[in-house]
């Protein structure tokens, strides 16, 4: 009797089961890797309506980031910063620039400028700034800075997004956020380098901070009756 | 082989009280022969065969109404699915407190509903029952239908369908990882391994049977389908070897699943604190309560099939008995695990037990209980009687019944434990929306898959069976001749 099947189909019970795992693996890691925001957001750096230049204003000409971005230590948003914010120098300042054409359009005409938003984190996730430039009680006050999460925007010509904002880079820094603390008042310091009396002051610290939400063993009972609470939330802390 | 005539057709009543005068007995373990008549090797190649071999167009019109009508109630499966991706779980009427209902009654009594085949093909296996091989091909492939049916339930049940990866240890950018310290990951583990192991053991014991069917095969396609399936089976004594290793060893895999799978789903419940369902019986008694279950299922399936395939020699009534027995012994162990529930919410004093359980079965929901227990407790009862249980309509109504009893028990657990929780103000009479459908729509899925089976697969474990038959014993001489002659 003919055979029904050549030869080679032999090899496919050996070829399907290496195709079915290889496969697998490899559908597994091209999601972990490309699908992820470290590889779809980090440099993203639209154009802008105006191309205004951090490095200019905040680098040069050192003005405060909370000059135009005066809402960070108050509400959930930093802010992007009204017309009226930057006409504050720019009725005196380079008033005919034609790159300058939109503001002045906005400031006549009542519009805003269509600022492209960049750091973004979804909608389900909820995030304070206030709580994350100012954390902490008394002599335990400390901040994350700027620099911590937008990298160095006083070096960015055009400002793009340094870090992926992905949920495991944020509980990167909740499960041991003592490495990212700084003095309160040098929340804004690009430059700021922590030394090692610090690091030991940061590590007290950490253990003070109250994460949001109640995972299991984000809080510990001493021996003395004091609770220990780690700055690892719960699901609940930022899913609202 | 002294006696390897064709065989005559004899008329076989299904009455088991005059079936002693005619069917042969075994003459070398002086037991009645498990496939009734004189009936040689080729005849159960044949009987079995002749379902797979008709002609596409020559199903039978019966059938295909059959199957146009599963069809519809899978169609309706595949709507109600993309219905409730769209609109998520709102459709049904879970809410609080009553947050599991339909969904996990129906994935609790899929999962149950496998359980008989797995004990069939693997456990009656190990222990040398032989008269398994009459009705497990049947059994294993309700198994892997029902375990289908129960995934798809639960894994339409968690609302967000299209983040059920969550369920499994890949890694991700949110660093999101399972919770090995809940059941309900345990869940995930022990039904895959169950589909799994499930799957491979059916398989492993169709591949002499396709190989057989491929080489009747008359047209190119049935040669080419019932050969790719076959996997190259050429029947040599080393493949047979290999075979009955393979086939031992998945038995060995099997055996355990049978007492761990639905242990496993009965942490689901047990291991929450909840009156009602934290309880340490729960095992055993679900356990109990899905062989019960998986064997009223395999009835009601097996009585239509074997009389409408014309299996009747093949899958007895002696079959159909002993599945009855156990369905008697599963039946009455469950009300013991009934009763004994009552014993423990009593004997502990706790008055949040004492009150669940008097409210389960004589608070609002009293009537899904008595369901339950008439179903479950008093109707296998009949199986007492030798009459009762060798009859094919008695066992079929008894193991419809026992089919409504075991989803009402999912039904009982689920909901009356937690329609009365701590705070009065949530109590909460639940009401089904638009579930039926949801049910419905599995039952169209497991008749379709199962008539699909029906149609294309050896229904029957074709090889294993041929050695059952007298002929199959090498001192063998002949129907008469061992005994002195009838």
């Amino acid at each position: 009797m003919a055979q029904i099947f050549r030869r080679w189909t032999n090899t496919l019970p050996q070829v399907g089961t290496a195709a079915v795992l290889g496969g697998g693996a490899l559908a597994t890691f091209v999601v972990w890797y490309w699908f992820a925001p470290a590889h779809t957001d980090v440099g993203y750096a639209p154009v802008q309506p105006v191309p205004y230049s951090h490095k200019l204003h905040a680098g040069e000409m050192q003005i405060d980031c909370r000059y135009c971005h005066h809402n960070v230590e108050k509400s959930a948003h930093a802010g992007v910063p009204s017309t009226q914010v930057c006409m504050n120098c720019h009725r005196h300042v380079r008033k005919d620039s034609t790159l300058l054409k939109p503001l002045r359009d906005s400031w006549d005409n009542g519009t805003s400028v269509g600022w492209k938003r960049i750091h973004k984190v979804p909608d389900y996730a909820y995030f304070n700034h206030s709580a994350h430039v100012q954390l902490g009680v008394g002599k335990d006050r400390a901040a994350i800075g700027c620099v911590t999460c937008h990298g160095r925007v006083d070096e960015m010509a055009v400002v793009e997004q340094q870090e992926p904002l992905s949920m495991g880079w944020c509980l990167d820094c909740h499960d041991a956020p003592a490495a990212n603390l700084r003095p309160a008042d040098k929340t804004t310091d690009m430059l700021w380098r922590a030394d090692d009396e610090w690091r030991l002051k940061a590590i007290e610290i950490a253990k003070t901070l109250n994460p949001p939400g109640n995972r299991s063993q984000a809080f510990k009972w001493r021996e003395d009756g004091t609770l220990e609470t780690r700055a690892t939330a719960s699901c609940n802390g930022c899913h609202r | 082989m002294a006696n390897t005539a064709p065989s005559t057709s004899i008329a076989l009543p299904d009455d088991p009280n005059v079936r002693g005068d005619i069917v042969l007995e075994d003459p070398i373990e002086g037991r009645e022969a498990l496939v009734r008549g004189d009936r040689d090797f080729h005849y159960i190649t044949e009987a079995v065969c002749k379902g797979n071999e008709a002609p596409l167009l020559k199903t039978p019109s019966s059938f295909v109404f059959g199957l146009l009508l599963a069809f519809a109630g899978f169609l309706l499966f595949g709507g109600y699915v993309g219905w409730l991706f769209w609109e998520g779980p709102g459709i049904w009427g879970n809410n609080n407190p009553v947050s599991w209902a339909w969904d996990i009654v129906n994935f609790v009594f899929w999962v149950g509903i496998g359980h008989a085949g797995t004990l069939i093909s693997a456990i009656l296996y190990l222990f040398r029952q032989k008269w398994r091989m009459g009705v497990n091909r049947y059994a294993e492939a309700m198994t892997i239908f029902a375990v289908i049916c129960a995934a798809s339930c639960v894994v339409l049940h968690t609302g967000r369908i299209w983040l059920d990866y969550f369920l499994f240890p890949i890694p991700n950018q949110m660093q999101l990882w399972p919770n090995f310290r809940s059941p309900l990951e345990w869940d995930v583990f022990a039904v895959n391994t169950y589909f799994t192991v499930s799957l491979l053991f059916w398989f492993t014991g169709l591949v002499p049977d396709f190989a057989t069917l491929r080489d009747r095969a008359t047209v190119k396609w049935r040669q080419l389908f019932y050969g790719a399936l076959a996997l190259g089976w050429r029947g040599s004594a080393r493949h047979w070897v290999t075979y009955e290793k393979a086939y031992q060893i998945l038995a060995a895999f099997s055996a355990p699943l049978v007492l761990s799978v639905h242990s496993v789903v009965s942490f689901d419940f047990a291991v929450s604190q909840l009156p009602g369902w934290h309880t340490t019986i729960f095992p055993p008694y679900f356990v109990a309560g899905a062989i019960f279950g998986g064997f009223a299922m395999v009835q009601n399936l097996i009585i239509p099939a074997r009389a409408w395939l014309g299996l009747k020699d093949i899958i007895t009534i002696r079959h159909i008995e002993n599945m009855n027995k156990i369905i008697l012994l599963t039946g009455s162990l469950v009300g013991y695990a009934y009763g004994m529930e009552f014993f423990v919410a009593a004997y502990s004093g706790n008055e949040y037990e004492g009150f669940t359980f008097i409210n389960r079965s004589f608070g609002p929901y009293w009537w899904a209980y008595w369901i339950m227990i008439s179903c479950n407790v008093l109707s296998p009862q009949v199986f007492w009687f030798k009459k009762l249980r060798t009859n094919v309509y008695v066992a079929w109504v008894v193991a419809a019944l026992v089919n409504t009893g075991m989803w009402f028990e999912r039904f009982v657990i689920c909901v009356t434990s937690l329609h009365r929780d701590a705070l009065p103000s949530s109590w909460e009479y639940f009401v089904p929306r638009t579930e039926v459908l949801f049910l419905a729509g599995t039952f169209g899925l497991f008749l379709f898959l199962f008539l699909l089976f029906i149609r294309f697969f050896p229904v029957i474990a074709i090889s294993e069976v041929k050695t059952i038959l007298p002929q199959a014993n090498p001192h063998w001489e002949g129907y008469g001749h061992a005994k002195g002659g009838h």
